[in-house]
């Protein structure tokens, strides 16, 4: 059914929908309608799920550590200085191969002070361990989420959903809600092979000698290596059960592009906006959107990849000293694949400024002039 | 693509508004997007809301910087050095007046009082009152491109609590909005 609805409601609908069955979450700008929705609807007893409220994200995630080791299906959100604060336990989730499905509602790291969009608070805990997933539209998320239970409980790794602060969040459009009973086809009940069970007591992650934790790790690793084929799968099955195709690369106009941008998140979608009058008017320029970080799809990008294309990433996120992330990361997987196209490196609308049509017409005049750094960072809208 | 932005002050009811105005084309068959100026909203504090409409879905996702129409709650507002900048030369203005307001050359402007409404139909407080469905009742009169029973019905979904009085401030609006020509 058609309705319209914001981002954050979105996600709300498709936790319900996905039949969670234990919510922990602490409230935080630009999140909170995501934690306030959910807690509504289960004390109203539409939804049929234990909300458990804590002092901080940190206990949230706790929380879920020990709902998720009983083998129930269980689901966090948070922003920016809360997916901060529960870094240890990010490492503890994956380590202890729980799927746990989060939503990170984009946004910027304080100093100074902020509640606007940046990926800055995602994008530093790629090393985690999680899968991650950036979404540029209220149906894509309400989609992911739904696919991110699926995808984590058959690799047994945890799935962060990733959707622009405000941009995304706080928007309201027309969206597409799938029936109850169209989810309960694609999506089962959790079956855990391994979990806390008074009638069958185990340990789970004790204490590990170094004969044995490099052997955790590489367990983790090989299930990163085969998590895009299970996403591709789950792709596969959601377009048949809900008409809608998703992938982990959407390529736009990218096959005879002279310019091809790189943009992932509600980003993505403005350049696209900009593409598509771009090319009304003649200019040859096309989109690659990345839909995940972890795994980083690097087949997908290889796949669009022509000589003739001057290639730029636009980055809404710094790691200062290097630079934007997805940009070091598509540099470096290209190189291992014996790719030494130039890069250039866009970084863009950080702290919730906006990005506009006329700022990636800009990248691309920046582009066709030569007059963009192909080494450095170049800013989109700086005041130097 | 329409553009439209709410300019209001904290209290007033500019985001809702904007959402509802987004229901109600959503009814009448459009795309519709609308967001908050991303702001964090004080009580008295300038508001703004933005909503774009289009027979296609929108992916343009920056603000509105060129609106053709504007809602404007807070008259007092056209006197800041953003207003008319953020409007096309001859946007559509509906403002929240009961008298005609100089300096807006240009503009094709409508006016309404939606303080004495929303007062006389028991929205809000003569402090503070709620005037959003007033003016999205007068906007439907004047946009030319939504039915009212459109915007009812979209009143009715998203206003649980005092729909009737919202309703018939929106009603009253519709018949009385004035272009003093």
């Amino acid at each position: 059914m058609n309705r319209v609805m914001s981002g954050n409601e979105a996600v709300s609908q498709a936790v319900k929908l996905s039949r969670v069955q234990v919510i922990s979450a602490y409230p935080i700008t630009p999140q909170t309608s995501i934690s306030e929705k959910l807690s509504e609807i289960c004390g109203s007893g539409e939804m049929d799920a234990k909300f458990v409220k804590v002092e901080s994200e940190h206990s949230a995630m706790a929380t879920l550590i020990g709902a998720s080791s009983t083998g129930v299906r269980t689901f966090t959100a948070t922003s920016s200085q809360g997916l901060a604060l529960m870094q240890e336990l990010l490492f503890w989730v994956s380590g202890a191969r729980l799927p746990v499905v989060m939503v990170n509602v984009n946004r910027a790291m304080a100093a100074p002070w902020t509640i606007w969009c940046d990926q800055t608070d995602s994008v530093s805990q790629r090393d985690t361990g999680w899968l991650q997933f950036y979404c540029w539209s209220n149906q894509e998320i309400l989609d992911s989420v739904i696919c991110a239970f699926k995808i984590a409980e058959e690799l047994l790794i945890p799935c962060m959903v990733c959707h622009d602060g405000f941009f995304i969040s706080h928007t309201h459009e027309v969206i597409d809600i799938p029936e109850q009973e169209q989810v309960d086809t694609f999506l089962s009940p959790r079956k855990a092979e391994y979990k806390l069970d008074t009638s069958d007591p185990r340990t789970f992650s004790g204490g590990t000698m170094p004969n044995m934790f490099m052997e955790f790790r590489y367990k983790v690793q090989a299930a990163f290596e085969r998590a895009q084929g299970v996403i591709d799968q789950t792709y596969k099955q959601f377009a048949q059960t809900f008409g809608r195709d998703y992938r982990a690369v959407e390529a736009y106009y990218a096959d005879d592009a002279e310019i091809l941008l790189i943009a992932s998140g509600s980003a993505a979608s403005t350049v696209y906006h900009t593409v598509r009058q771009m090319r009304e008017s003649g200019r040859k320029v096309g989109l690659l959107r990345l839909r995940q970080l972890r795994p980083l799809p690097v087949e997908g990008v290889l796949n669009h990849l022509t000589n003739e294309a001057t290639i730029a990433v636009i980055d809404r996120n710094l790691s200062p000293g290097t630079g934007g992330v997805f940009t070091q990361e598509l540099r470096a997987a290209l190189h291992r694949n014996g790719e030494d196209c130039c890069i250039h490196e866009f970084v863009a609308g950080l702290g919730g400024r906006d990005i506009t049509a006329a700022d990636i017409e800009k990248i691309c005049d920046d582009l066709d002039n030569k007059t963009a750094d192909p080494a450095g960072i170049n800013w989109v809208g700086l005041n130097r | 693509m329409k553009e439209i932005t709410f300019f209001g002050r904290g209290g007033q009811g500019a985001v809702v508004a904007s959402e509802i105005l987004a229901e109600a084309y959503f009814r009448q068959g459009f795309q519709v997007q609308s967001f908050p100026s991303f702001g964090v909203e004080r009580r008295g504090a300038p508001v703004t809301a933005f909503l774009r409409i289009d027979k296609e879905f929108i992916y343009l996702r920056s603000m509105i910087y060129q609106a053709q129409a504007a809602l404007v709650f807070a008259p007092d507002i056209v006197n800041s050095p953003t207003f008319k900048p953020s409007l096309k030369p001859d946007a559509m203005l509906l403002m929240n007046a009961s008298d005609k307001l100089e300096n807006l050359n240009g503009f094709d402007v409508s006016y309404i009082d939606a303080t004495s409404i929303a007062l006389e139909c028991g929205l809000g407080s003569a402090a503070q009152p709620l005037v959003n469905t007033a003016m999205l009742g007068a906007f439907a009169k004047v946009a030319g491109d939504l039915e009212l029973d459109h915007l009812l019905a979209a009143v009715e979904s998203k206003a649980p609590q005092k729909t009737e009085k919202n309703i018939a401030a929106v009603k009253k609006a519709y018949d009385a909005v004035n272009r003093f020509e």
